[in-house]
């Protein structure tokens, strides 16, 4: 085949002969070479070539944290790298799955991230996950957490991850376009997908709350790995395929410009759609659904461990936490936080949900996320 | 050192880079496709054709990235060649490296920032809502196989485009004015000279287009809202939501046997075409 566009080995040979006889500059033969930029990218990625400032206690110039999106405060970071010199490299995921994926391939780079509370079981059997060392968390006062929130960082007496923000999986829907009735449970959600919000709803990518609420429609268990139950959960959600906007668990954007109306949505989101645009209600369905908690870890072979602690301990400080709850509207399990955090926050039915909604949810199952099953479904419900 | 030493020592690098890159991660994508899942996911060795015996599941992915390849390369052709033949052929000397560096520019930015550019110009606030106010109305754009394939010609045009443009770009101009001086109209030159002696940069944008369009998973993504789903994507399910290293390595190694004998039919086709042209210039 023809060299098309690159420089030949001849060519290049040329070049260089010129320019070694000084007949052409450098920059010209960088410039014909493509060396010029080859160098320019290498440069840029070296880190060590980056200025970077002294502090006393070094806890490198780093720490890398895997979350989730639309989850935290960014001034909260910035006040971090001023105070330790290190920057907070932000990983953004869209599943617990992807997390484990990652981890499980190896090599990462992670120093935190944040497991939901039934996949902590998960990571402490395949070893991938450290146990915390407390001493390095001046800020972690177990005492002030609501236990329901706090228990699944605890795995056989050993804690392994602190508990950052609990909420609930529902869905947002626009009742500018609800025709004057009010969507109250996944039936109508799924039922309504395929009549009057045909073409606007959006499904989570992520099998555990898209299977899960799909479950709900027949009155099954969340977690259910029944495969007759799930029979039935794989038959509605292909049925709903063709009425579908979107699969994906980004969905704010597509609320917000209009072209969706409806969407499964998580406690946080939920708050901030309805913050900027009140005609976006944020509901429980009446059958259930999901309760969760999430949580601080460290991944085992965190390159930067201490810096690790360093930003959990300052993420853990009641101050920072409450501005955090501010940013993104998700609640925490700390009397500490909530003693900083105003009364309509703590009183907004989004945030808490009524007791009666509140009872009938459940925390996620371990076996969900190791299932081959719900994850084969899930696939096959995105290619149909 | 003899010559002959100096060459192997020369192959050397390129040598051990194709062995490292290449021929290494595709043995174990061959070995991981006879395997098992393990119970949390991830691999467990074993030798098993189960793996191969499941691939009709993920038949709709192969369908549609066999589909939805071949018409995003013909787009692009359709749309990158009279844009290199403007560049090549019409454009006075002096504009043709501006242009052909704004042809390159929208690579400098992650195809990925682009991507969600799209996004917002396909969504209901851009070009619907700019056809509401001309009066078409219900028109929806984003998250349809429509989007998907703008947004694949959209990436993929520049590497279209620079074969296309090299291969005008040597064409020998004084053949156009011998045809024209034997009575040939424009078309009929186009048609008889210039198609013809740029069929190699033809062939090689489709080529790089094609191929890279077969591993595509981003833009389908992004654009077809998870509801266009090529055998990239099932790729990235296999590998980063259900762990399922085994089954995924499967249909990685029946997506690369499949674009092998693509390609090899596709350079046969292509070798012959040229063949048949040289006899046809003899006579």
């Amino acid at each position: 085949m023809k060299d098309n566009g690159h420089i030949s080995k001849r060519r290049f040979m040329e070049e260089l002969r010129r320019y070694q006889k000084g007949s052409v500059t450098r920059r010209h033969f960088l410039g014909v070479t493509g060396l010029g930029t080859a160098t320019a990218v290498l440069g840029a990625a070296v880190p060590g070539l980056r200025p970077r400032p002294a502090f006393a206690q070094d806890i490198g110039d780093r720490v890398v944290l895997a979350t989730w999106p639309n989850y935290h405060d960014a001034a909260n970071f910035d006040a971090f790298t001023d105070a330790t010199g290190a920057f907070v490299q932000v990983n953004v995921f869209g599943s617990n799955e992807e997390m484990l994926a990652k981890l499980q391939a190896g090599g990462s780079g992670w120093d935190v991230f944040v497991p939901t509370n039934y996949t902590i079981t998960t990571y402490v059997g395949e070893d991938l996950i450290e146990p915390l060392d407390v001493s390095k968390l001046p800020n972690y006062d177990p005492a002030a957490f609501d236990p329901r929130f706090a228990d699944a960082g605890t795995v056989d007496g050993t804690l392994y991850a602190v508990p950052k923000n609990w909420g609930t999986t529902g869905f947002a829907v626009n009742t500018a376009h609800d025709g004057g009735t009010a969507l109250t449970s996944w039936k109508d959600f799924f039922d309504r997908t395929k009549t009057d919000f045909s073409g606007r709803t959006m499904v989570h990518d992520y099998q555990l709350t898209t299977i899960g609420n799909a479950l709900k429609y027949f009155g099954y268990s969340f977690n259910s790995v029944d495969p007759a139950e799930l029979a039935e959960a794989e038959k509605l959600l292909i049925e709903v395929k063709p009425h579908l906007f979107a699969i994906s668990s980004d969905y704010q954007p597509a609320m917000r410009s209009g072209d969706a109306w409806l969407t499964m949505c998580w406690t946080g989101d939920g708050k901030q759609l309805n913050a900027d645009m009140p005609e976006i209600a944020y509901v429980l369905g009446r059958e259930g659904g999901e309760i969760w908690s999430d949580y601080y870890a460290i991944p085992k072979g965190a390159p930067h461990r201490e810096a690790a602690y360093a930003l959990i301990n300052h993420m853990l400080d009641p101050e920072v936490n409450a501005r955090e709850v501010l940013a993104h509207g998700y609640p925490v399990a700390d009397a500490n936080t909530n003693a900083l955090l105003p009364e309509e926050i703590l009183n907004d039915p989004i945030l808490y949900p009524a007791q009666d909604l509140l009872d009938a949810l459940e925390f996620g199952a371990a076996a969900t996320l190791t299932d081959p099953n719900r994850a084969e479904l899930l696939a096959r419900f995105k290619s149909a | 050192m003899t010559q002959r030493e100096r060459n192997w020592l020369l192959v050397a690098p390129a040598g051990a880079w194709f062995l490292v890159m290449l021929v290494l991660p595709l043995s174990v994508v061959f070995v991981f496709s006879f395997g098992e899942r393990g119970p949390a996911g991830g691999y467990v060795p074993a030798f098993t054709f189960e793996q191969y015996a499941n691939l009709p599941a993920r038949l709709t992915a192969f369908k549609n990235t066999l589909i939805l390849a071949p018409l995003g390369t013909l787009a692009a052709l359709l749309i990158a060649y009279p844009l290199a033949y403007q560049l090549a052929v019409r454009t006075d000397p002096k504009w043709k490296t501006i242009l052909l560096v704004l042809v390159i520019v929208p690579f400098w930015t992650s195809i990925l920032i682009r991507s969600y550019a799209w996004i917002f110009i396909l969504g209901g606030r851009g070009l619907p809502a700019l056809l509401e106010a001309i009066g078409i109305e219900g028109v929806r754009l984003i998250y349809t196989p429509f989007a998907v394939t703008v947004g694949i010609v959209y990436g993929y045009l520049p590497l279209m485009v620079f074969p296309i443009y090299v291969a005008l770009d040597r064409l020998d101009k004084r053949l156009l004015e011998a045809s024209s001086d034997l009575g040939a109209r424009p078309l009929r030159t186009f048609l008889q000279v210039t198609l013809p002696l740029s069929i190699p940069g033809v062939a090689t944008g489709c080529l790089l287009v094609f191929i890279l369009l077969m591993g595509e998973f981003l833009i389908p993504a992004l654009l077809g809202g998870g509801k266009v789903f090529f055998v990239g994507n099932a790729l990235v399910d296999l590998f980063l939501q259900s762990r399922n290293w085994a089954f995924g390595s499967a249909v990685a190694f029946t997506l690369i046997v499949i674009m092998l004998i693509t390609v090899t039919i596709y350079m046969r086709l292509i070798a012959r075409l040229r063949v048949g042209r040289d006899d046809a210039q003899i006579m």
